[in-house]
């Protein structure tokens, strides 16, 4: 089997024995790049060179000649989607307006992982400042799904998915907002982890909407992102929201017996719009953890999912009008050369720099912060999220776990949904009231529709309960089998 | 005037913190354009702000020294607007829930005092600087040196009625900042800085008249001219039956009049909102009493306690608390010299004239407080006269000599004070002069004077005075 097929954990044990070197593996994915990345469409940047250097540092310490200790992700490629800083590396999410932008500082996360010894390969596409749930709003790229190249990876961490999937990366991180890193890991049949708002700095991550991004890592398998998760997670004083609270043995604490663990399924994720398929395969899954002697819960209750969406829509929106204002042509990125005077220059670089979906959210966020407007929307959307907030700390009272599907439908076609902006926003209606409570959640393979696409289940803990939460993914992973599978269409690409 | 005058202050105060208010830059003036920057204070994509404590500190400070109640969870907010000194398209500052609130202010106005009101205090960041360069048009830079600085904004309650009345606000509230040691209180270079709100209305009026906000005065001149301006402007209009508009006004210092600079439709609507990347600033019982406990005696108290205990007027108390270091090196002299009139009236009289001369602080004076203490005890125990004394300070000040006492022995400055050498001379000036003499005894006292002035010349000044005025009344009655 080529290298870049291995999880994580298995190639972290390989690399360690000596069994192969980090330059082997890293070439392994950057051929496997050039072979398929052309159809898929993972990358916006390749850092072909800077991969192999890395690769080569991780083995000066792999052998033990060097200083630094090892960890898990020594000499693992890893891509990361392109919203998160790399000094000196394109990151441009996705817009033509930081088409050409190179930052001057590394992300806290990105440092992580250069100190674990990771080899970063690149940036993946996504939607335009992660602003889509189908990585079509890219500016720059498209990126297809590996299983149905006819059909969207998800979004907004788009190539972050498709690129675990076809192998383009070992693992990734992607950032998660309403959902884009869950969503996007379902349709392309992946692991994807959202984590509790707070664990994981976002000090460069560029922001969508402040208080509801957090990075997360995309993996093979469940273990994977265990192990990515303990290297990029922990307090970092330059993000004040992040919080200093100690982190759990992820990895070690995933094979504990999850017997007694009550798990709850919301009835009102299970209502009408679900898809059947979807709803067959998630429900079966709940019913095999019950096997394992988890208790099932299946008429829990959170009364105020159906104002989700809106509010999310109005908070997301308004934070992230005034978090885009600083691309303005000024200092950085793109800057319109028809600029006649101050006014005019700011706007035809936002005109012609940002794409409709971007505008669309700018204008939608800068009428709910408007003055007269303010009450109405952005403070009374504040107490609805108070109130989203409260149903999962009634349901967490009695609750471990709750389990649901991570979207109503599997991948859905190209252009199925791009020219109707409200079916696309209700597609995310599963997975973002988790990013308005700021809780941890996780996409795990839970099988395939008929057409061949894959399914998601999303599990949901309490806020810092990773560890629960990727224990009781690891026991589902292991009873439903589903993780790791490879899409026949890349394999026939190749 | 058929109309009562409404003003209301807000002041912008940059706080002496030495790193910025979200990021660790030096606040250093004067260094190359840029260099005190990083990718937080230029905004740069994905860089987020850290709370400076210390900010949070003089905040307080500032607040519990006009009586403010301090908000025990205080809310940083964005102000939205676009300006390429803004680096990231919103100044980080406080909207509901600032750190200050309720506090106030006594001044006093022609020996009236009055309490004005201070609504709130907030904390912000102050934006970079537009560049304009001589050499080319049409292109501008941006120094994002000051971006992130910290700034403190005072507002105050629309409660003074004069010109005058918002120049003793502003005079005391620098004091204040001032004396807590977290602003320079710099109105030329703007590290203190005003805008007036100003309505009029008719006496007696239930409701505020239309506002006008000025901006642009760099002194506390400045500000009482432009008021006083905006005070004709608006009674004008009213006078002939217009309205005032709502609307932002520039002061002109060079043709004295304030111009408009936009209305209300071109208001800019910010669309506050908490800033999501900082959490509520918490602030318990303990800190507020630690920053208590911390705060100095202010202008007023110590304006009070000068006057009481070193029986001072009112006008010499004023003088040397004006300035916190002036009246620290008085009560420093008063300890080595218990004659707190006399040193006032030294201060006041002769060491400024020196410093202000020089333009320099009481803190860089050459004369130490024992120097200048030693000085008047010379004076009071009659070895020289004040006359001399100024001579010595003179010396004192310009070798950075503390030592009077040497300077008067080394150059036979002492007094004349041996009776038996001041006879001989007062008895041979009255010889010399009998036909005056005998003009005094016939009722002509004025030329008592005259032989004291003639005895006084011939000592070269170092006769005693009064030894001398004694000896001629013995001899001639």
């Amino acid at each position: 089997m080529e290298l870049y097929n291995y999880s994580l954990e298995s190639l972290s044990r390989q690399l360690a024995a000596g069994e192969i070197s980090s330059v082997e593996l890293t070439r392994s994915v950057l051929e496997r790049i050039a072979e398929v990345d052309g159809k898929i469409g993972s990358y916006l940047t390749v850092d072909e060179a800077g991969a192999l250097l890395q690769a080569e540092a991780a083995d000066v310490k792999l052998r033990g000649n060097g200083s630094g200790k090892t960890t898990p992700l020594t000499g693992i490629p890893i891509g990361l989607k392109d919203l998160i800083s790399t000094v000196g590396l394109p990151t441009t999410c996705a817009s033509k307006m930081l088409i050409d932008y190179r930052p001057e500082y590394d992300a806290t996360v990105v440092q992580r992982l250069r100190e674990a010894g990771a080899v970063i390969t690149g940036k993946l596409n996504m939607d335009e400042f992660a602003m889509g749930s189908s990585t079509e709003n890219s500016a720059l790229r498209k990126t297809c799904n590996p299983w149905d190249t006819g059909r969207v990876p998800g979004g907004s961490s788009g190539g972050s998915t498709a690129a675990v999937a076809a192998g383009t990366a070992i693992a990734t991180l992607g950032s998660d907002t309403g959902g884009s890193i869950r969503q996007p890991a379902s349709f392309c049949g992946v692991v994807g982890l959202k984590p509790t708002y707070g664990r994981v700095s976002r000090y460069g991550l560029i922001a969508f909407a402040s208080s509801l991004d957090q990075i997360g890592p995309v993996t093979l398998t469940v273990a994977d992102a265990a192990l990515l998760l303990g290297v990029i997670a922990g307090y970092d004083e330059r993000d004040s929201t992040s919080i200093n609270q100690p982190l759990d043995d992820y990895y070690g604490n995933l094979q504990k017996d999850i017997k007694g663990l009550k798990i709850g399924l919301p009835q009102e994720y299970f209502s009408a719009g679900l898809d059947a398929e979807v709803e067959t395969a998630v429900r079966k899954a709940c019913a095999q953890l019950a096997e394992t002697g988890a208790l099932l819960d299946e008429e829990i209750s959170l009364p105020h999912t159906d104002f989700a969406v809106a509010t999310y829509y109005i908070l997301a929106t308004a934070e992230a009008s005034s978090n885009l204002a600083r691309y303005d042509g000024v200092k950085y990125g793109f800057r319109s050369e028809s600029s006649e005077g101050l006014l005019e220059m700011y706007r035809t670089t936002r005109a012609q720099g940002f794409g409709a979906e971007v505008k669309r959210r700018i204008m939608l966020g800068t009428y709910a912060l408007s003055s007269g407007y303010y009450d109405a929307y952005y403070r009374k959307a504040q107490q609805v999220r108070t109130l989203i907030t409260r149903d999962f700390d009634k349901v967490f009272a009695d609750c471990d776990i709750i389990a649901a599907p991570v979207c109503p439908t599997p991948a859905f076609a190209f252009g199925e949904k791009i020219d109707d902006p409200l079916a696309m926003y209700l597609s995310d209606i599963l997975t973002i009231p988790v990013n308005l409570a700021g809780l941890p959640a996780i996409s795990v393979p839970c099988g395939f529709t008929k057409a061949g696409l894959p399914i998601g289940l999303q599990l949901i803990a309490k806020p810092f309960a990773e560890a629960t939460l990727l224990n009781v993914a690891w026991q589902y992973e292991q009873l439903g089998g589903w993780s790791g599978r490879r899409p026949e269409l890349v394999k026939e690409a190749k | 005037m058929d109309y009562e005058i409404v003003i209301g202050l807000e002041v912008h105060c940059q706080l002496l913190t030495e790193t910025k208010i979200f990021c660790g830059c030096s606040t250093n003036f004067g260094n190359q354009p840029n260099e005190n920057t990083c990718p937080v204070c230029t905004g740069m994509p994905g860089a987020l702000p850290v709370l400076n404590r210390k900010v949070v500190d003089f905040a307080m400070r500032a607040g519990l020294a006009t009586d403010c109640a301090i908000t025990q969870s205080s809310i940083f907010a964005r102000k939205n607007y676009f300006y390429p000194d803004l680096p990231k398209g919103y100044q980080i500052s406080q909207f509901e829930l600032p750190i200050c609130l309720n506090g106030h202010l006594d001044i006093e106005v022609e020996g009236e005092s009055k309490r004005i009101g201070i609504t709130r205090i907030h904390m912000e960041e102050d934006a970079g600087k537009l560049v304009h360069p001589e050499y080319e048009t049409g292109v501008s830079f941006v120094d994002y040196n000051r971006a992130c600085v910290p700034l403190i904004e005072i507002v105050s309650e629309p409660d003074m009625r004069s010109s005058a009345e918002a120049v003793a606000y502003l005079k005391a509230l620098r004091d204040i900042m001032v004396y807590l040691e977290i602003c320079d209180g710099n109105m030329e270079e703007g590290s203190f800085r005003c805008d007036a709100n100003i309505s009029l209305r008719r006496w007696g009026a239930p409701e505020f008249g239309i506002r006008a906000e000025l901006k642009n005065m760099n002194s506390f001149r400045n500000v009482q001219r432009a008021i006083d301006y905006e005070v004709e402007r608006q009674s004008d209009i009213l006078d002939g039956g217009g309205t005032v508009i709502q609307e932002t006004r520039l002061w002109n210092v060079e043709r004295g009049m304030t111009m408009s600079m936009r209305g209300k439709e071109e208001a800019h609507d910010y669309r506050y909102f908490p800033d999501p990347d900082l959490l509520p600033v918490v602030i318990d019982d303990a800190w507020i009493e630690d920053v208590r406990q911390s705060l100095p005696e202010l202008p007023q108290a110590k304006r009070q306690r000068f006057a009481a205990d070193y029986a001072l007027p009112a006008a010499d108390a004023e003088v040397l608390t004006a300035d916190r270091d002036l009246a620290d090196y008085f009560e420093a002299t008063v300890k080595f010299f218990s004659q707190p009139k006399a040193i006032a009236n030294w201060i006041m009289a002769e060491m400024l004239k020196y410093l202000n001369e020089d333009k320099i602080s009481i803190l860089k004076s050459p004369v130490t407080p024992q120097g200048l203490a030693e000085l008047l005890r010379l004076i009071a125990d009659g070895t020289i006269s004040g006359k001399i004394a100024k001579q010595v300070f003179a010396q004192m000040y310009s070798q950075s000599d503390n030592d009077p006492r040497r300077i008067v022995a080394d150059q036979g400055l002492a007094q004349m004070s041996d009776s038996g050498e001041l006879i001989a001379m007062v008895e041979e000036i009255l010889a010399a002069n009998s036909d005056k003499v005998k003009e005094y005894q016939g009722g002509k006292t004025k030329m008592f004077g005259f032989f004291v002035g003639q005895v006084m010349k011939k000592s070269k000044g170092q006769a005693n005075p009064q030894m001398v005025n004694e000896l001629i009344k013995e001899r001639i009655g």
